[in-house]
């Protein structure tokens, strides 16, 4: 065992420590960050300070796939292989740069300068191939030295950001990140002012009108899940942003994040008036670390303005908020697995009920909220429920983002009202399909969704029609496939995700995504055995009906719709 | 008097106090519904998914070792959705571990007719015995992962914190501090997590050493408890 020095870790734990067990992946975080990984001794250190057990510390470590509790390169390189980075090459970019770092890091000394990983989609699929290097992103790496590559330096990728309307993004289409001076002048946190004027209950009857859903896929009434959690007893209440954005295909917060932080803030100070919470979290994923930053930096503006901390704005509300880093976990995106991570856990979701909003985070009553929803609510209350209304469908109110990407001339972030065809949204905003091409297929709702094919293009995009059409709209991905694509490569790709993301704790989701993937290993390598199609639906099927949370409930999802959708795919090479 | 929940299981009318779990109330009329993770005395946490009944108007199917009654509710303990979920359940289960050694799971596997080579090419787990310690040993190769161990040791029973898990999804291990050995970790051979595990997975190591044939005379060398003589041997 190496000995390192715990001087740099020790003031840090010090700040912790009151904090106790909730500090713990902060704290894991904190001795990455100064020793590349976690040694031993570190953990040690950790366990004592904040009272956790070390069994515990070392399950906490084995969870989260961006921790480690061995050493690593300097530089660590993350290569998304889903399928868009797929079709866009990123099997040939795990092999250069493997290739390149064989090249350039064997024959120096022993420890390694670089490790490449390969990695969930990270959010950047309108960039595919998409890499982090050292958790900053970078487009195009075939161009660069390697060199250059290791440092870092590069190009950053722009997103293209457009639609027919812009309420929420109207601010993340001016190239640069707009910070609170901006935010006021352009009218924001006047929701704000104008909510302290108001009664919680009239702001959650506001909501409650708007007609508001979730927007981080369950699509669960904002309004409702506010007032229920304002009518729980117990206390104190929180609110929670959930930014732990890792749906294969899905962009959307990140770009909200990275351009408009205060609009979220300003969602979340409104929802934690409206149900009474003093305390909140936002809780990042763990590759979002440039959003992050920005984050941070708009709370610590938003704090020297008086606009978090005690008596916001010379009220009688305070209200603190704490941001939370994820640490490469998809599964810490559903609800009760968030908090969890939250309280210094291992990532795995609690049974239901009790739901959020009676006993949540702490046991707590808890609203957890997408960034998209909040980022609904300043509008809402400045521009009132009605006027919200006019915008989208009866049933389906409001603005929306998709998430565009794959086998599309523009991918990119588009916001529409809810009810424009799928058709306008993929050949008038998205440019239609690349290279001349025809769609084979559309997958909506990332992995956990299903596929559309062209006799769905004039499907309008509202939760009604959709539902009626057997497509998901989930948190509003759609991963784009034209004719020349091996569906069968995209359903291994998926199979691969779920399998490396189940928690494991419940047997079907467990042990059905290792069998799921193994038998799409087969259909991949054209080496079905007899009976395997039965073998997909029995476990798709029974992971469905029978897993524990969303995650292994929906890992089957895009399989069995390709089953439904291109059965002779399934059966042209089984053994004869 | 409390208000009693009125429900029906199997077309049966009963009568049970608010709060009572849906398995609970399949015993009181002679319902038998199977259960793997569940154990009286620890934390259930719903995890195996074999007890798993259908519920009128449910959306997927429910576990009845956690899920609570509620009036008028129509339950279905063996209708056919029930039936292929738990034989798939099993299926799956004897494609991934050794059961030998875990009797009431293999009555299930009769009883479900489970064909339990249903997957073939399906990688097992099967990690080696681990024998560091003169009290008990660890053959994660029958592992479950019912997490009763796990929970025995801490606020479920003894409140010693030895063992957790390593790895997440079909990769998890229960495991120890940085992969210690028992000894180095704060286990104080209390033998609960021996008692509670249903697979032999945790075993008496003098009952494996018979097991593995061994002479009685060399068992008891082999046994003897001496924490600082086997710390040494590391
Ligand atoms: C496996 C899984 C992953 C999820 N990931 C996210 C996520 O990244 N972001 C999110 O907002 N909701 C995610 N959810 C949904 C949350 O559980 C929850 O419903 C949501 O945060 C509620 O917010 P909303 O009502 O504003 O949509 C996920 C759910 C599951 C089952
Ligand atoms: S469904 Fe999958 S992710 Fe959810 S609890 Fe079960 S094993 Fe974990
Ligand atoms: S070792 Fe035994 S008690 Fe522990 S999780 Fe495995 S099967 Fe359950
Ligand atoms: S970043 Fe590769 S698929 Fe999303
Ligand atoms: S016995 Fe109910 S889930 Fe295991």
């Amino acid at each position: 065992m190496t000995k390192i020095s715990l001087e740099p870790l020790m003031p840090i734990l010090d700040k912790l420590a009151p904090k106790g067990r909730t500090a713990l992946l902060p704290a894991l975080q904190a001795a990455q960050k100064i020793y590349g990984y976690v040694p031993e001794q570190a953990a040690v250190a950790i366990a004592n300070r904040l009272h956790v057990p070390l069994a515990d510390v070392h399950g906490v470590l084995e969870f989260y796939a961006l921790l480690y509790r061995t050493p690593v390169g300097k530089t660590v390189i993350h290569i998304c292989a889903d399928p868009v980075c797929a079709m866009a090459g990123a099997d040939t970019m795990l092999k250069q740069t493997s290739r390149k770092f064989e090249f350039h890091g064997k024959h120096k000394d022993k420890t390694p300068t670089v490790t490449i990983e390969r990695s969930p989609c990270l959010g950047l699929c309108e960039h595919a191939p998409a890499l982090l290097v050292q958790s900053t992103p970078l487009v195009q790496p075939e161009s660069y030295t390697w060199e250059d590559l290791i440092a870092g330096k590069g190009k950053k990728p722009r997103s293209i950001i457009g639609g027919d309307i812009s309420i929420l993004t109207a601010n993340c289409r001016k190239g640069q990140i707009v910070w609170l001076e901006d935010y006021k002048a352009q009218g924001g946190y006047q929701a704000l002012n104008k909510v302290l004027q108001m009664a919680p209950q009239e702001v959650i009857e506001e909501v409650k009108a708007s007609g508001l859903v979730g927007r981080g896929g369950a699509a669960f009434p904002t309004g409702l899940k506010w007032e229920s959690a304002a009518q729980s007893t117990a206390q104190p209440k929180y609110v929670v942003c959930n930014a732990d954005e890792a749906e294969p295909g899905t962009f959307k917060d990140r770009v909200l994040m990275e351009n408009d932080p205060h609009l979220i803030l300003e969602g979340i100070l409104i929802a934690a008036y409206a149900i009474g919470a003093t305390y909140g979290y936002m809780y990042i994923r763990g590759e979002y670390e440039y959003q992050y930053q920005v984050m941070s930096q708009a709370v610590d503006e938003a704090k020297k303005d008086g606009l978090i901390g005690n008596n916001i704005l010379q009220s009688d509300f305070s209200f603190e908020l704490e941001l939370r880093q994820g640490a490469g976990a998809y599964i810490c995106g559903e609800e009760t697995a968030l908090f969890e991570s939250i309280e210094g856990k291992r990532g795995f979701p609690r049974v239901k009920p009790p739901f959020p909003t009676t006993a949540g985070l702490f046991g707590k009553p808890t609203v957890i909220n997408n960034v998209e929803t909040l980022a609904n609510v300043p509008f809402i209350i400045q521009k009132g429920a009605t006027e919200y209304r006019k915008i989208g469908t009866e049933k389906s109110p409001g603005p929306k983002l998709f998430c565009v990407s794959g086998d599309v001339a523009k991918p990119g972030l588009y916001e529409v009202p809810f009810g424009v065809t799928f058709r306008h949204l993929l050949f008038d905003l998205a440019g239609g399909i690349r290279n001349n091409r025809t769609m084979k297929a559309a997958l909506f709702g990332g992995a956990a969704g299903a596929f559309a094919t062209e006799s769905d293009l004039d499907v309008r995009l509202t939760f009604e029609d959709l539902r009626v059409a057997g497509l998901p709209l989930g948190s509003g991905v759609i991963t784009v496939f034209d004719e020349t694509r091996d569906m069968r490569d995209v359903l291994l790709r998926l199979a691969h995700f779920f399998a490396e993301e189940s928690c494991g704790k419940c047997y079907p989701c467990q042990i059905g995504t290792q069998r799921q993937y193994e038998i799409l290993q087969r259909l991949a390598t054209s080496s079905l055995l007899p009976g395997d199609l039965e073998r997909l639906q029995d476990v798709g099927w029974t992971m469905t009906e029978a897993s524990l949370c969303g995650l292994g409930q929906t890992a089957a999802s895009a399989v069995l719709s390709a089953i439904r959708l291109w059965p002779e795919l399934f059966k042209s090479h089984q053994a004869h | 008097m409390t208000n009693q929940i009125t429900l029906t299981i199997d077309e049966k009318e009963i009568l049970v106090p608010p709060g009572t779990t849906i398995l609970k109330a399949a015993q009181s009329v002679g319902i038998n519904i199977p259960t793997i993770c569940y154990h009286d005395y620890c934390t259930a946490n719903a995890l195996c998914r074999i007890c798993v009944v259908e519920v009128e108007g449910a959306r997927t199917l429910v576990p009845a070792c956690v899920a609570q009654v509620s009036n008028n509710m129509r339950v279905r303990t063996n209708s056919e959705r029930v039936i292929r979920a738990r034989r798939t359940i099993l299926e799956m289960l004897a494609s991934s571990v050794d059961l030998s050694d875990a009797p009431d799971i293999l009555a299930m596997l009769q009883e479900y007719q489970v064909d339990t080579n249903r997957f073939p090419e399906a990688e097992e787990r099967k990690p080696s015995v681990i024998d560091d310690n003169p009290m008990y040993i660890r053959d994660y190769a029958k592992c479950i992962l019912c997490w009763r161990c796990v929970q025995v040791c801490a606020t479920d029973a003894q409140y010693t914190f030895a063992i957790n898990f390593s790895g997440r999804g079909y990769e998890t291990q229960i495991g120890t501090f940085y992969d210690k050995p028992i000894p180095e970790t704060t286990c104080v051979f209390c033998g609960q997590c021996v008692g509670v595990c249903p697979t032999g997975a945790l075993k008496p190591k003098k009952q494996w050493l018979l097991e593995q044939g061994l002479p009685p005379a060399e068992i008891v060398q082999l046994t003897r408890f001496n924490r600082s003589a086997n710390s040494r041997c590391r």
